[in-house]
Parts: structure tokens; C-alpha cells; sequence
């Protein structure tokens, strides 16, 4: 439009003047040839004719100067805007804004013009430059912090690991990484056992965490400012972890100035702290524990031990002042003093000897607040056993309990459970009082009761519920109840009550000490926010639902084998796997997985030309069904990426009957993706690739060499993909099958 | 044996007094003390023995060791209190156990009376009386 429509508009400018002559002449000849007679019109034309030529001539003249005139008046005035406009667009356009409009215009008006959007165009550079000095600002002060945090947590003696609520890794100290290290032991293909983006629970058992994360909930609606919580867990290789639970609580809104940018990445319409993560700071307390329990024998020892044999001394002592006595009783007497005062010193000795060892270590127990704990053990044991109604009111709901909640309600289940196996029983109660102080006074206890109806007990079966490991549902434990009860200082009794046609399991536990509770969490204030830091993998997701989800925000795992041949349904088998991880679209070179496997079968000469590795090498290697497990679990919860994958694929999926493990995630591939980036491109072999995308190629040909060149590839591959309008997994995995190559099977 | 001749200043009416402990120790005094109260007395060493011998002899009092080999104390004083043919047998409970909830159980589990170690001969006969008078 703006080409032809100045041209047709000038012309009509300059035309105007000789059209509005020539109209205005057959107008002026019209009139007299219309109010004239016959012979006037003669002589008009007589006087004319002559001169027409010359009359014609001025018009023409005329016409042609007022057409200049007006072409220019035009130009000047007409066109002059619509080229001011295509400027100033051009202007507004580019990039660093030194450009201005030439202030040479003919018009006055159009100098005023010009000068205005050119005084416009240096406030945009000035504010575009203060801009850009805020946000680099904002960049150093947020680098700063993460800076002085890493600093932080590196000094910690405690494990910190920070995680979002789908129990993802966001962060973690290198106290944090040898400490889960040391529990896992030799690992296969010396992979960590933890990493960004992986799941904690595949660490730490997930019903743990989140029964304290529901107990910390649980403070927090109360209005509880720092709630925090402890559990205790064991690892597989039978260490002892204290665990401490504290939330995470997004902000409310934006933040202030220097936190814009990272606040909009995690606000994600929050609700104003609400829980968005959380923080576990963990401690190995196997060696307290032993040494616990080594100080409660030798308590035991010392007290149990000397009443009984004090009892025997004291009453032998009285007896023999009884006149009564004769010579071979009060000789009986004096042998039974002789002998137990000799067990007495020889319970000290050792008791001493050995105290000097004990340390003075509690476990942990938490308070929690009676109401709280009794709908929590109810709903648990609802929850494991469909048709079963837990009754919760006779609580007294003032009681603080001191308790390992977690193990106490796994206790309390276990029991529940059983009624129900054993007898049917379908309707439960519990109640919780404090318990009448007991003769010879003691501690405050509650006193918790598990009530059903009438079926009274054989005492073989409670011995038998109470030692016997821990088991509700689907849950099990190695702990028994009694462990747990003697874990609180408590106690356990079946006990029956007739007049009210009840039975009951009576627990008695321990009390938190008065308003300790209170004393130790400050409410919060209003309008007060918890301070935290602030990540942008608090929005990275986990597999599920990961169709829709972007590319950018998954975790991959990236792999290459080694194989002793190409056909692996005639028997090739892999001999090596390496494998690299990229989470939040970076490669983390730091979390490798390469591992030698022995094939069992020979390995043929043409393959160790390509992959280097000879029969010795292989030698003593674990096999394929060793070394799968830890693959899996490295792989776990990640996409699946390889370049040509049907090939490792169809490996692993062959492995699936020997060792079943099956891979469910999706697979991505990086022949098929280059394929769909590049269709013109001749070769899509992984070095071709490589060098179209700029990736340098070292290592080739071992497992983790490859995997690593391939991980390169897919990360300069995604913001390629992004621009084709390929952001998801699914659009990912959609354009893959699409293309022809994935006809390729093998 | 011959039955000592009984002291003291209030001779209780002959009872038979059950004594299970596991300890031959103490054993032999509380069988000395029992007799001087002027009652016949039984043993057992463990608490299967006890409950037999329970169950045998329907005594009128039993000094119940807490700790013995086999069932506990605790759990011969509920099977017996499980049996209403054995309603009239007193319970006493000994033992080392000095704790408030070994307290409460005892008494939970149906036992008349609980008396923790160390105690006085003193003491003991005087619950022994009070019990066998009540």
C-alpha cells in the first residue's frame, strides 16, 4: 500500500489544478452556449476562433503552474507525515537507540515533529539504560546471596538437603553428598546416590516424610511460626538418621526490588505461605544410638539389678536378729549376704568401667499436642483398614505428649490391625487422659487407651502382638511395641473392664513438660514473613503428567552402551553403560554413571577396534543383572534420551526377563530430533550432528564419552526445537514418530 | 522342717502363702518369715510353676516375683485374675521393678498390692497381715 498510494496521490495533486481549469472551461462555454442565441453564438465564435489557440495556451499554462504549485504543496505537507511515520518506526525499531531523525524538515510543523519524537526516543535509551542497570543490579545482589548461602551450607557440619514439595533435590551441601554416600556403600558405576531434580525418597522412605511434613502443616495452620519437625529413619544398610523437617513457605506476591526476577519464577499463584518446599538437615546417629542403649542396660543393671539383690541383703540382715533362728538357718543367712554383696560389687565395677563409654544422647522424641496425635494414629489406622471406625472423642485435647509420633501410631496400628485380623473387630476407640499418679509418684503420663468391645485377650496373644515385628497394611517394620514403648520410657497392658463391657490395650507415655511447647515456637507476628532463598527449581517438575510439560523444566537422563555386537536378539549383549544427567536443560557433568559389564560370552575382535575394550578389562566386571539395578535407579524418575535409542533399547528391553526391571519412562531420541531439526541434512550420525551444532567431540566411543556428546547435542538441541514451536515432551516425542526414520527397528 | 513356733505380738490365722522368685536367695528368707507369720508355705522358681501350683492349691496369698524366667510376673497375675474359680487368691507383687508404670501395671494387671525392692521384713509382714485380714 504505501508505494503505489504515494505515487497515485501525487499525481492526483499535480492533475488537480488541469482538471479543475478544464471543468471550469466547459463549464464557462456550457452557460454561453446555453443563455445565447443562434446569432450572439456567431459572433461569440467569430471573436474567439482566432484567438483559440492562444486562450487554450493560457489555460494550459495555467494549469501546468497551479499543477507545480499543488504537486509541491503535496510533497511538502501531504506526504511528509507518512514518511515522518515509516522513520520514526524504523527509529523505534532499532536496537540501541542512537539513531534520530534528521531535524531538517522544510515545515515548521514538521520540525516540531521531529524534534518531539527525537526528545522521546532519548528518554526510551535513557530509561532502557536505567533498566538494564537495575537488572544487572538485581542479577549481582541475587548472585551475591546464592553466593554467601553456598558458602553457608558448604561450612555446615549438619547435612542440609533442600527439596520442593514433590520431595525433588533442588540443593544439597557436600556434607549432604558424603554422608549419603557412606550409607549407600559400594555404589555400581560410581553413581551418587543423590542428585538435583532426583526424587529424596528414594532415600529416605516417603511415608516418613510425609507424615512429618503433615505435622508441620498441622503447626502451621495453628498460627506456629518456625515449626519444624524430627523423625528418625533407617537406611537399608542399617544406619540411624535423625532427619529435621523444617517447610519452606513461598512469598506472598511479588517481592521487594532485588528479588523480582526470582520471585516470579516460584510464585506461581501461591497462596500466601503456603508450604512450597522443604528443608532436611540430617544426622547420622547410629553411634548415639548404640551408645544410648548401652547406657540404658547399665542404668538398668545398676538399678533393677541392686534392688533385687538389696531386697535379698536387707531382709536376710533383719531375719538374723530373729531370736528364733537356729545355727545352720542364721549360717544359711550369712552365706546369702556374703553372696549378694559380691554380686553387688561386681555389678559396680562394671558399671563403671562400662559408663565411662556412654554418652549422654537422648532420642528424639518431639512434643506434639495429644488431640493432634490421637486423630492422627486415628486416621491412620482408618486409613489402613477400609470398614474400620476409630472413635477419637474422650481425648483430653490439652495433653502435650512427648512422643515418636511416627513410630507410636505405627505401634498403635500394628495392634489395631491385629483386633481386626484376629476377632473382627471393626469399631475402635481411643482415649487419652493423664494417667493418676502412680504410687511412689514419678513422672506426669498420659494415660492412651485402644478400647473395642468385650473380646477379651489370651495373654500368649498380647506377648505374642507385642513382640512380634511391627506390621499394619501394607506397612511394615523391624520394630516390635515393646521396642517402641521402652523407646518412650513407657508400658503396655491388655486390661479389661467388665462393668463397662470393654477391653482395652492401656499405654502409658510420656508428657511433655508443662508449656514447653509454647515457650520453644514463637507465634508469628502479623504481617511478619519468614526469610528464605529462593530457587528456580522450585517450579521443575517431576514425571508425572509429563506430556504437557515443557522440555526445558524435565530431567533427562542421558546414555550410550557399548555391546559386544549389533544384534541383540542373536545374543549381543552390553558391556559397558555410561550415562550423564541433564536437569533444567544443563548438563550435569558431575553425575555420571559408567560401568564395565561382563558379558559371559566372548567378545568379538571387530567390536574392540571401535570400543577399546578388551576381554581383561571385562574381567571381573559385575554382570548385567548387577549392574542393571543401580542403572535403573540412576535413570529413575527421568526421561530417557539416546542417540539412535531404539538400538540400546531393544538391548534393555531384551535384559527385561533376566533381571525385571522394566524402563516405562519415555525416550527420546537424538537421531530422530536432529532429523526433525535439520530434514535436508544427508547424515545424522551423532559426530555429523555434533559438528553441524558446534559440539566438540572428545572421548568418543566409550559409554560416557558418547553419552556426554549426546547430552552436548540434546541441550543445543532444545532452544532449536523451542524455535520450531516444539516446547513439550509430547510435541517432542509427536515430532519424533513423524518423522521417517523412526521406521528404523531393530 | 518343723514349723517354728509364731512370734510377734499379733499371731494371724494360718494361711497358705505361695512364694515365687527366681532368685534361691531371697527364696530362702521370705520361706524363713512366711513360716514365722505362723503360715504354710509354697514355692516355685518360675512363673509357670507358679501359676500350676496356683491352680493346684488355690492358695490364699501369693508374693508374686515380677521377673522370673518363662511368663513374667505380670502375666501370672492376669491369667489368674482371668479365672473367676481363682477370685479369692490374693496377689502380692515384688519386685526390683521400681519404675511408676511397672507401678501401674501391677495394679493394672489385677494385683491387690505391689511392694518394690529393697523392703523391710517389717513391711512385708505387715502387708502379708493387712492383706490376709481383708
Amino acid at each position: 500500500m504505501p508505494g503505489p498510494g504515494i505515487d497515485k496521490r501525487e499525481w492526483a495533486a499535480a492533475l488537480a489544478p488541469a482538471l479543475a481549469i478544464a471543468v471550469l472551461a466547459g463549464l464557462l462555454a456550457a452557460v454561453l452556449a446555453g443563455t445565447l442565441d443562434a446569432a450572439e453564438r456567431a459572433t461569440l465564435w467569430a471573436l474567439i476562433e482566432p484567438r483559440l489557440a492562444l486562450v487554450v495556451m493560457v489555460l494550459a499554462v495555467a494549469a501546468a503552474v497551479l499543477g507545480t504549485l499543488t504537486r509541491r504543496a503535496w510533497l511538502q505537507h501531504g506526504a511528509a507525515p507518512g514518511r515522518l511515520a515509516e522513520q520514526v518506526r524504523i527509529l523505534v525499531g532499532q536496537a540501541d537507540g542512537g539513531l534520530r531523525l534528521p531535524e531538517d524538515a522544510a515545515s515548521a510543523g514538521s520540525l516540531s515533529l521531529a524534534r518531539a519524537v527525537n526528545g522521546l526516543l532519548a528518554d526510551r535509551a535513557a530509561l532502557h539504560a536505567e533498566i538494564d542497570q537495575r537488572i544487572a543490579q538485581g542479577s549481582r545482589a541475587v548472585a551475591d546471596e546464592r553466593n554467601r548461602l553456598a558458602a553457608l551450607m558448604a561450612e555446615l557440619t549438619q547435612s542440609v538437603v533442600v527439596c520442593n514439595l514433590e520431595g525433588r533435590v533442588l540443593l544439597f551441601n557436600a556434607r549432604a553428598r558424603l554422608q549419603f554416600r557412606a550409607l549407600a556403600g559400594a555404589a555400581i558405576g560410581g553413581a551418587e546416590a543423590i542428585g538435583l531434580g532426583r526424587s529424596i525418597y528414594a532415600l529416605l522412605d516417603r511415608r516418613l516424610v510425609a507424615h512429618a511434613l503433615e505435622a508441620v502443616q498441622q503447626r502451621l495452620a495453628r498460627g506456629v511460626a518456625h515449626a519444624s519437625s524430627q523423625f528418625v529413619t533407617g537406611t537399608p544398610g542399617g544406619q540411624l538418621l535423625r532427619v529435621q523437617l523444617t517447610p519452606v513457605r513461598a512469598t506472598e506476591g511479588t517481592g521487594d526490588g532485588t528479588g523480582d526476577g526470582a520471585s516470579d519464577g516460584t510464585g506461581d499463584g501461591a497462596r500466601a505461605g503456603a508450604t512450597s518446599g522443604f528443608v532436611l538437615m540430617l544426622e547420622n546417629i547410629t553411634r548415639d544410638l548404640a551408645e544410648d542403649q548401652e547406657r540404658d542396660r547399665l542404668l538398668h543393671l545398676l538399678t533393677e539389678g541392686s534392688r533385687g539383690a538389696l531386697g535379698t541383703v536387707q531382709m536376710a540382715v533383719e531375719l538374723l536378729d530373729d531370736p528364733g533362728l537356729d545355727e545352720p538357718t542364721r549360717a544359711r543367712f550369712f552365706g546369702v549376704v556374703r553372696d549378694e554383696i559380691a554380686g553387688m560389687s561386681r555389678r559396680l565395677n562394671d558399671a563403671a568401667t562400662q559408663g565411662q563409654k556412654a554418652l549422654a544422647t537422648r532420642w528424639p522424641l518431639e512434643d506434639m499436642l495429644g488431640a493432634d496425635f490421637v486423630a492422627a494414629a486415628a486416621r491412620r489406622i482408618e486409613a489402613l483398614r477400609a470398614g474400620v471406625t476409630v472413635l477419637a472423642h474422650e481425648t483430653d485435647g490439652g495433653l502435650w505428649l512427648r512422643v515418636d509420633s511416627y513410630s507410636l501410631i505405627q505401634a498403635l496400628a500394628h495392634l489395631a490391625d491385629r483386633l481386626v485380623d484376629e476377632y473382627g473387630i471393626s469399631r475402635l476407640q481411643l482415649r487419652l487422659a493423664a494417667a493418676e499418679p502412680a504410687p511412689g509418684a514419678g513422672a506426669a503420663r498420659a494415660r492412651l487407651d485402644l478400647v473395642w468391645a468385650v473380646q477379651a485377650l489370651s495373654t500368649e496373644l498380647v506377648t505374642a502382638w507385642e513382640t512380634e515385628p511391627l506390621k499394619a497394611g501394607a506397612e511394615a517394620s523391624p520394630l516390635t511395641v515393646r521396642d517402641v514403648l521402652a523407646r518412650h520410657g513407657g508400658t503396655l497392658w491388655f486390661e479389661r473392664d467388665r462393668p463397662r463391657g470393654e477391653a482395652m490395650f492401656r499405654l502409658l507415655l510420656p508428657l511433655a513438660a508443662a508449656n514447653a511447647p509454647l515457650q520453644a515456637e514463637v507465634r508469628a507476628q502479623a504481617g511478619s514473613r519468614p526469610e528464605f532463598y529462593d530457587f528456580d527449581l522450585f517450579a521443575a517438575r517431576g514425571l508425572p503428567a509429563v506430556a504437557d510439560t515443557p522440555l526445558a523444566e524435565l530431567s533427562f537422563t542421558v546414555f550410550d552402551t557399548e555391546t559386544t555386537g549389533l544384534s541383540p536378539s542373536e545374543g549381543d549383549e552390553i558391556i559397558q553403560i555410561g550415562a550423564t544427567r541433564i536437569v533444567a536443560a544443563k548438563l550435569r557433568r558431575d553425575e555420571c554413571f559408567e560401568q564395565l559389564v561382563d558379558p559371559q560370552r566372548p567378545l568379538p575382535e571387530a567390536g574392540i577396534a571401535i570400543h577399546g575394550i578388551t576381554e581383561e578389562m571385562l574381567r571381573g566386571q559385575p554382570d548385567i543383572v548387577a549392574v542393571l539395578p543401580a542403572f535403573h535407579a540412576f535413570a529413575a524418575d527421568s526421561v530417557l534420551v539416546a542417540h539412535n535409542a531404539a538400538f540400546d533399547m531393544r538391548f534393555l528391553q531384551l535384559l527385561e526377563g533376566r533381571t525385571g526391571l522394566r524402563f516405562e519412562q519415555p525416550v527420546l531420541d537424538t537421531l530422530l530430533l536432529s532429523a526433525v531439526l535439520h530434514p535436508q541434512q544427508d547424515s545424522h550420525r551423532l559426530e555429523a550432528i555434533a559438528e553441524r551444532l558446534g559440539v566438540t567431540v572428545l572421548g568418543r566411543h566409550t559409554a560416557l564419552g558418547d553419552a556426554i556428546v549426546t547430552a552436548e547435542v540434546f541441550a543445543r538441541m532444545l532452544p532449536l526445537l523451542r524455535a520450531q514451536g516444539i516446547v513439550t515432551l509430547g510435541q517432542a516425542l509427536e515430532a519424533s514418530k513423524a518423522t521417517w526414520l523412526a521406521r528404523v527397528s531393530y | 522342717m518343723s514349723e517354728p513356733t509364731p512370734q510377734g505380738p499379733a499371731p494371724a490365722p494360718a494361711a497358705l502363702v505361695l512364694v515365687a522368685d527366681d532368685e534361691p536367695n531371697i527364696l530362702i528368707s521370705l520361706e524363713y518369715l512366711m513360716k514365722r507369720e505362723g503360715h504354710r508355705v509354697l514355692l516355685a522358681r518360675t512363673g509357670t510353676e507358679a501359676l500350676d501350683t496356683i491352680r493346684r492349691e488355690r492358695p490364699d496369698l501369693v508374693l508374686l516375683d515380677v521377673m522370673m524366667p518363662g511368663l513374667s510376673g505380670f502375666e501370672v497375675c492376669q491369667q489368674v485374675r482371668a479365672d473367676e474359680s481363682l477370685a479369692g487368691v490374693k496377689i502380692l507383687m515384688l519386685t526390683a521393678k521400681g519404675r511408676d508404670t511397672d507401678v501401674a501395671q501391677g495394679l493394672g494387671v489385677g494385683a491387690d498390692g505391689y511392694l518394690t525392692k529393697p523392703f523391710s521384713t517389717r513391711e512385708l509382714a505387715d502387708r502379708v497381715r493387712g492383706m490376709l485380714a481383708g
